[in-house]
């Protein structure tokens, strides 16, 4: 089967290995991961603070290409594209007269019939029920889920789990072999927009989910997004200098934990790639 | 031949101003069957009455019209004029040229014509008017009092005080409601068993009240002085003749865990129990979902230890009907549980407790006899967090509203937990301190300067537990929004005030309206606050909006002086404006063709079919009947009429195409 992907900038430069693992765990189920052609910025961060019309047309511009491929539903594993997405279609089907500003600034056609799927909802739909039999090497470890801000808020627009406490994660973990840990900080944020700009503030708020991980005893952080992957795991010097010690809980992109678990190669889900050692 | 008289009022200069008053008058002078028309500087005065008294006995009038300000404020003035001279008072109708008229337009001619067309409607309506008769209905003096707790015990008391029967019925075991289980009271501080529990027993001993607990509403017929209640007593699984209250039951009973309803969960009870050792009436029920007889088929130890042998495992629910001439609705309200919170953790904290579960520990009565324990382990917290407004004021909640108590009931509570573990440190996060009451602001100013509560303006994100210690996340937006956090050994969640549970299908039982929170709407928000839009009908304390005790009792007092009012007389009037299904001569004998739209349309059950029967007795014709008690004559059924049988009584279909016409000149 095929499925529609939109990576979007992180995932072919920073996270690489947020593609290479949602690439790979799609191959081990016979899943086609098809890229949409020519697809641009999603806009996320810096165009819905700057201009309504850009902020939906840059998206709405993907939705349309992928129309245009015939995709009927696109995998989004960024967190901030799939809310930037999911916004502008939830935008543009209450308003005729912003799609048509949108449709004519794009000069493609948009008809918002393209689902979208988040990472866990793509897992959840297509790996897990699936997974009986195929977990030879169940990820065995205690695991603080962290979903971050944009995964699971704002709920009216993305109706996906619940959002001061959500779950989805830890139920796919679960299922990996894992044990979740009951924790604090699933949604808080981790200082994201400031990562560049103010990375002293980053290590005070990624420190605190650190913080509160370790102190509860988890072996691996896993996440959804790449703005938390690299504030948890480039930013260490940082919330190590906050917390005091060093911590060396490694980061995880869920699709690399279960990737583990289905006994992929450690290469091929790019686990080299993280500043702290993935040693789970 | 009809004599119409016509009195234009210049209401000062109200309509004088705008309108040419004489001109109206003597324009009117001209139509067919006008005998006399009048203007005058203000028509409702005395000698204003008087023109019109002396009109209808020298001029012999049929019918009259007085063209001045709305019948909402004068019509009963003029009716009344009318019936005093003689003439029956539905022969009388207004013409309202001021707020239609000379109140919103400039003074011209079109003006003065416009208040002319206006007369002249009403003058050619009035040639239709036929005698009417108020409609005279009997009172059943007994009221009915739906709830148990302060309001519906003051209610209660205040109607069986003025002598007339009142039956009381409560779903729980026990009357006392939520003030029962409260520690002390703002802003005195006196107790509140102490205070309550002396009334309670006054309840149950007055001659006038009829008392029946574990008892439910099953239903309501009927109107305004004549209702017919179907209540629900639910089985206790005890002959209450027999019980003595001897206490040997609950004692032995061998089902010791389930959590008390009374205690808010945090002490247990036994499958039979009595709410509380003050309960009213102190007699046992049996909880038949937890008891084991009635799970497993055995144990009976109830039975076996009962010295009266007072015990029936087979007691059914009984249905017992009553006849009321009026209802005071005082069910009261529930807060929000934690399970609702989910940034403080969907109640999976046990130390993370409501405002009502901080009473029952505060409360000498209580599961710790009133020393401030946390339910987790035991001990005596050394913080402690209040949290006002959880829930309540916050939209995305879905509860707009102020809870209203919650601000003096957490002064209360920081103030209890000073006074009862010294050197404790207490924190209340608010949003606003709401203290508009006697004594109120005082109260919570004591809390804050005599009692040391630290006051935190901001609210909490969330609450989470770390090394035992509950971490109390916030900002304090007096400081700029600076984070705050406090390691908290209990947090109290000030939860909102919401409707009872089963709040909208009672609403519908008694067919009275509800707001979008499920709360009972009042009347009028001023001028009728205890009155609902279903005559007869009135409500008490807290089933109407968050209330505190003094508030509750007032209206329960309040809807008892209702009560009492309409009990002072024996026999009710109401307007004939109803509706009227039409009577003809035979082989016809209605127009009613007897396809009942109307019975299904009517929102008040008025409509009964009627069998039409020949000297023989055999039905020859089915047709549709307004019950006159019944009926609030708002038009629905004559609306819905495929064969325009049905009137409403001073507004035919005669008389509405008569005005239109009028209004036509066609005249």
């Amino acid at each position: 089967m095929t499925l529609g992907f939109y990576p979007g900038c992180s995932l072919k430069g920073s996270s690489r290995e947020y593609a290479e693992s949602v690439l790979a765990v799609a191959k081990a189920f016979d899943i086609n991961m098809e890229e949409i052609n020519d697809w641009n910025c999603c806009g996320a961060t810096a165009a819905h603070n700057m201009n309504k019309e850009l902020s939906l047309a840059l998206p709405a511009r993907i939705l349309s290409l992928a129309e245009k491929q015939g995709l009927t539903e696109i995998v989004v594993p960024c967190a901030a594209c799939y809310s930037r997405l999911t916004v502008t279609k939830y935008e543009l089907s209450k308003d005729a007269a912003l799609k048509t500003v949108v449709t004519e600034a794009n000069g493609l056609e948009y008809t918002g019939l393209v689902s979208i799927l988040n990472i866990i909802q793509m897992l959840d739909k297509y790996i897990t029920p699936n997974l009986e039999g195929r977990v030879v090497k169940p990820f065995d470890h205690k695991v603080a889920c962290y979903y971050g801000c944009l995964l699971v808020r704002p709920h009216e627009i993305l109706k996906f789990d619940r959002e001061e406490d959500p779950q989805s994660m830890d139920v796919l973990m679960l299922k990996a072999g894992a044990t979740p840990i009951d924790w604090a900080f699933k949604t808080e944020c981790c200082g994201a927009g400031l990562s560049v700009s103010r990375t002293s503030s980053v290590g005070r708020l990624s420190g605190k989910i650190i913080g509160d991980a370790k102190d509860r005893g988890a072996e691996a952080v896993i996440v959804a997004c790449p703005m938390c992957q690299s504030n948890l795991d480039m930013r260490r010097d940082a919330i190590n200098s906050y917390l005091g010690e060093k911590v060396d809980i490694p980061v995880l992109y869920i699709t690399q934990a279960i990737g583990l678990a289905l006994g992929l190669d450690r290469k091929a889900l790019g686990l080299q790639r993280h500043f702290v050692k993935v040693s789970v | 031949m009809s004599k119409i008289g016509v009195f234009v009022c210049h209401c000062g200069e109200n309509i004088s101003a705008t309108v040419d008053c004489a001109k109206v008058a003597e324009t009117a002078g001209t139509y067919d069957g006008v005998a006399f028309s009048v203007d005058y500087k203000y028509m409702c005065s005395d000698p204003g009455q008087n023109i019109i008294k002396n009109a209808i006995k020298e001029k012999g009038l049929t019918g009259v019209v007085v063209a001045s300000c709305s019948p909402r404020m004068h019509e009963p003035t003029f009716r009344k004029a009318c019936a005093e001279a003689g003439l029956n008072p539905f022969m009388c109708e207004m013409a309202n040229l001021r707020e239609h008229c000379s109140w919103v337009h400039e003074k011209n001619e079109a003006t003065t014509e416009k208040a002319i067309d206006l007369v002249r409607i009403l003058v050619e309506k009035v040639k239709y008017n036929h005698s009417l008769n108020e409609i005279k209905v009997p009172v059943t003096k007994t009221a009915l009092v739906i709830g148990g707790g302060i309001a519906g015990i003051q209610a209660s008391l205040d109607i069986a005080n003025t002598g007339h029967k009142v039956i009381l019925i409560e779903r729980d075991p026990s009357i006392g409601g939520h003030m029962s289980q409260l520690s002390e009271t703002f802003p005195t501080l006196d107790c509140s068993q102490c205070i309550l529990t002396p009334r309670m027993v006054e309840v149950a001993q007055h001659p006038n009240i009829t008392l029946y607990t574990y008892a439910e509403l099953e239903s309501l017929e009927g109107f305004i002085g004549n209702f017919k209640a179907k209540i629900r007593r639910k089985s206790k699984s005890i002959d209450e003749k027999l019980c003595t209250g001897c206490g040997q039951c609950t004692t032995k009973c061998p089902v010791k865990k389930i959590p008390s309803e009374f205690n808010e969960g945090l002490g247990k009870r036994t499958a039979i129990y009595v709410p509380f050792p003050q309960a009213v009436p102190n007699k046992p029920v049996i909880d038949r979902g937890n008891c084991t007889y009635y799970i497993k088929g055995k144990c009976k130890v109830c039975e076996i230890v009962c010295p009266t042998g007072a015990i029936r495992f087979d007691q059914e629910d009984q249905i017992m009907e009553v006849e009321v001439g009026a209802i005071v609705v005082a069910t009261g309200f529930t807060v929000k549980q934690p399970d609702f919170f989910p940034e403080y953790g969907y109640g999976k904290y046990a130390d993370v407790i409501t405002g009502l579960q901080f009473e029952r520990l505060a409360s000498a009565s209580g599961p710790t006899l009133g020393e401030i324990r946390r339910p987790s382990d035991g001990k005596i917290p050394e913080k402690i967090v209040f949290l006002a407004c959880a829930g309540s004021r916050d939209p995305a909640k879905g509860i707009p509203y102020c809870s209203k108590i919650c601000c003096m009931y957490i002064a209360k509570h920081a103030m209890l937990y000073q006074h009862k573990v010294h050197g404790g440190k207490s924190y209340v996060f608010y949003m606003d301190i709401r203290a508009g009451g006697k004594q109120y602001e005082e109260f919570v100013r004591r809390a804050i300067e005599d009692d040391g509560v630290n006051y935190i303006r901001g609210r909490v994100s969330k609450i989470y537990e770390k090394n035992g210690k509950l971490i109390v996340s916030g900002a304090d937006t007096l400081l700029n929004a600076m984070p705050v956090e406090i390691e908290a050994d209990m947090v109290v969640l000030a939860t909102a005030g919401v409707a009872n549970e089963g709040a909208e299908e009672l609403a519908q039982k008694m067919h009275i309206s509800y707001d979008p929170y499920k709360f009972f709407a009042e009347a009028h928000p001023k001028l009728k606050p205890v009155e609902t839009n279903t005559a007869g009908i009135f409500l008490a304390g807290a089933c109407q909006a968050p209330r505190d005790i003094p508030e509750s009792v007032a209206m329960a007092s309040g809807a008892a002086v209702k009560v009492a009012g309409l009990f002072s007389q024996d026999e009710l009037t109401r307007e004939p404006i109803i509706a009227v299904v039409n009577r003809q001569a035979p082989p016809v004998y209605s127009s009613c063709v007897g396809c009942f739209l109307c019975v299904s349309a009517c929102p008040y059950q008025a409509i009964e079919k009627e069998e039409i029967k020949n000297r023989n007795g055999e039905v020859i014709k089915l047709v549709a009947k307004v019950n006159p008690g019944l009926c609030q004559g708002c038009g629905t059924c004559v609306a819905f009429c495929r064969t325009k049988s049905i009137d409403i009584q001073g507004y035919t279909h005669e008389q509405m195409y008569t005005e239109v016409m009028a209004l036509l000149n066609e005249y």
